[in-house]
């Protein structure tokens, strides 16, 4: 199992009555709910609860784009993972990821991509997603029913961009370039391994499928109810082909809260919990799903989008609810255990995104948490998939010795030598 | 109204047909348009009316190949091509009015009369037009009608929402609908017509609700003062639904200019 501590950063100041007063938390949100200068602790102690997650043996630590919303304050995720590169050392940087069909041109990505990649020794796991109708579509302006089209153009352009080692022209419908040639390129060959937030549609199933990346279910709502979707991928696995069903050609998202026990995990975190599904998803429905962004084909499965809200909304949800109903997996280390497992096993999924912090959790309690279950959970779960255990394909090759950032000496007091810095770069 | 189809390169194009006089293309706008419409039953009673569907309306299939503005204009030349008329009046609403303006100022000498409905097409930023996109149904009527208690009466009629059959049907032909208007429309219904305006060579009448909350009347002048003689009808007690609301003034005005 690879788990990735994974953190949404929610803006934790919006006020009790944001769902009652506020339009929406995505899109339109009021801008006077955004203290610049209280942002400067936010995301500093963020980004040092992502880096104490890679003290503590997580194989990676994630981030992802959202833009104009109240629980993702993280419209770059690149600039994020960049400071996390060169203050972490083992965990993966699961960038989950740029929304390519929004990048003009998206070589744009290729290219810091690959800078991620250089600059952490080849840690980075590339995400594609094809984003969300509200930052797709109302807050970047892409025509829903060409999103796709562009999607699957920036995709190719990406790949080539990184596996191509003489400049090319590239004469796409979006994009007319004559001189493709990227530079830097990324440390992992032929590129780093890449994954896919999806929602339930067949056509994103066979692309991951028929490029051997990974199908991650990016949800808010567990595993319960993820089931029938992530049977439908396997299914999907079966039917297309696959020469394996290896549980690593899945991810999956969860909230989870460690405690010493169930109760104290609900004194703990509920107030967090609660935060988070009622200010944090409280998203206009008319921005979920802009007519022509889904395809006939998905809409017909019958997959409502996930930020339709459940009947009746979550604010009628309780603690007990949440937990029962698998939005949140939450209680002493072994209650903790026991849930995963049996979502790693009930859904076949290797990678887990562990959502640790959840809406305005404070550090302290989050480093709790996360201790927590790197120490107590994580070690037990390890062998879920012993047949699987060599799957490579899915997750980060990094070089064996990787440079030291901060690591210069002090500066010489006389002119240095003439001798080279460095040995020549052996040939390919 | 018959309905009919006729095929051109893109697509297998339904098309309502009635009455009996000079040929008239009537373009339909985002929400659709039905058999039962008023102001085809109006037009049909002067002219004989021709009313293409845009693929994905209609119960039909959208298509993939009409992607932009351009697409979409020369679609609808194949579709007067294809239905073999000559220099017919032209008539569209709101998304429709667009194309058939984009259609006059792209080939001025084909059209001599043209008849735009509180048309989409233009953007003045001091009078931005509601996102219609992120519109819930139950939002629409307070932007499409003068009487929205009314107008929603008539949108809902016969429609059972609670349904989750009548529901999914209902999100697979708004998809396919809207996904298509999405192209002309989303985010911003601007495509650029204001630059090529000058180009229209018919005799051009410009009709507006007075209380059309969706594409505001001051719009209607500003599309007056880019085609030259053209004249513009103001309609009262009428919304972005003028069409529904007060289809024997837009008839009248249409045959004004024909």
């Amino acid at each position: 199992m690879k788990f990735t501590w994974f953190n949404l950063m929610p803006w934790p100041y919006l006020p009790d009555d944001f769902r009652e007063k506020h339009h929406s938390v995505w899109v339109d949100i009021d801008q006077r709910l955004f203290d610049p200068a209280k942002s400067n602790a936010v995301y500093n102690t963020y980004m040092d609860l992502l880096e104490y997650a890679d003290t503590l043996g997580f194989d990676g630590i994630g981030v992802n784009e959202h833009h104009q919303n109240g629980y993702g304050i993280m419209p770059s995720p690149n600039i994020i993972a960049a400071g996390l590169a060169r203050r972490t050392k083992n965990a993966a940087l699961v960038v989950l990821g740029n929304s390519i069909a929004l990048y003009n041109p998206p070589v744009r990505v290729a290219e810091e991509f690959a800078m991620l990649d250089c600059i952490s020794g080849g840690r980075l796991v590339a995400g594609f997603p094809v984003g969300t109708s509200m930052d797709t579509n109302y807050c970047y302006g892409q025509i829903p029913a060409l999103t796709r089209e562009k999607y699957a153009e920036a995709h190719d352009l990406i790949i080539k961009a990184w596996t191509t080692r003489d400049p090319f022209a590239f004469n796409g419908r979006y994009n007319k370039l004559r001189h493709v040639n990227i530079w830097p390129r990324p440390i992992q060959q032929p590129h780093p391994p890449i994954h896919i937030p999806g929602g339930g549609s067949v056509e994103t199933y066979d692309f991951c499928i028929d490029n051997t990346y990974s199908y991650s279910y990016l949800s808010f709502s567990g595993y319960l109810r993820a089931q029938a979707l992530m049977d439908g991928y396997w299914r999907r696995v079966e039917e297309r082909g696959a020469p394996d069903k290896s549980p690593y050609r899945a991810g999956f998202a969860q909230t989870i809260c460690v405690a010493e026990t169930d109760e104290e995990a609900e004194r703990l975190y509920w107030p967090h919990v609660s935060y988070f599904y009622n200010r944090c998803l409280h998203v206009y429905p008319g921005f979920a799903d802009a007519p022509g962004y889904r395809t006939i084909k998905t809409i017909q499965t019958g997959a409502l989008s996930q930020y339709a809200p459940p009947r009746g909304g979550y604010t009628q949800l309780t603690w007990k609810d949440l937990v029962e109903g698998g939005h949140v997996i939450a209680g002493s280390p072994e209650t903790v255990r026991q849930r995963l497992e049996e979502l790693a096993k009930g859904l076949h999924v290797g990678n887990i995104f562990c959502l640790m912090h959840v809406g305005d959790m404070p550090a302290e309690k989050c480093m709790y948490s996360t201790k927590l279950f790197a120490e107590k959970v994580m070690p037990k779960l390890r062998n879920v998939f012993p047949e699987f255990a060599d799957d490579e394909r899915f997750w980060t090759h990094p070089l064996q010795q990787r440079a030291v950032p901060g690591s210069l000496g002090p500066a010489p007091t006389t002119a240095p030598g003439a001798a080279p810095a460095r040995a020549p770069i052996p040939a390919e | 109204m018959q309905s009919k189809t006729v095929q051109t390169k893109h697509a297998a194009v339904r098309y309502l047909e009635g009455g009996s006089g000079e040929p008239l293309v009537f373009l339909h706008g985002a929400g659709g348009m039905t058999e039962n419409d008023p102001l085809l039953a109006e037009l049909a009673s002067r002219f004989h009316v021709y009313a293409p569907f845009i693929p994905g309306y209609g119960e039909t299939e959208e298509c993939e190949t009409l992607r932009d503005m351009l697409d979409f204009a020369l679609h609808g030349w194949d579709v007067v091509e294809a239905l073999g008329l000559k220099n017919p009046i032209l008539v569209g609403h709101s998304m429709g009015g667009m194309i058939a303006a984009e259609m006059a100022a792209l080939a001025p000498n084909d059209v001599s009369r043209l008849a735009l409905i509180c048309p989409a097409g233009l953007w003045l930023d001091e009078h931005p037009i509601v996102d219609m996109f992120s519109l819930l149904p139950f939002e629409m009527p307070k932007y499409l009608f003068h009487d929205p208690e009314a107008g929603a009466a008539q949108m809902t009629s016969g429609l059972d929402m609670s349904d989750p059959k009548f529901l999914q049907t209902y999100l697979v032909r708004n998809a396919r609908q809207l996904g298509m208007a999405g192209k002309l429309l989303f985010p911003i219904p601007e495509r650029g017509l204001a630059e090529r305006l000058y180009r229209v060579k018919a005799k051009t009448v410009i009709v507006w609700g007075e209380s059309d909350k969706m594409i505001p009347p001051v719009y209607g002048p500003a599309f007056q003062a880019k085609i030259a003689g053209a004249k513009l009808v103001k309609v009262a007690e009428a919304g972005h639904m003028v069409i529904s609301e007060k289809p024997a003034e837009v008839a009248k005005a249409v045959e004004a200019v024909a």
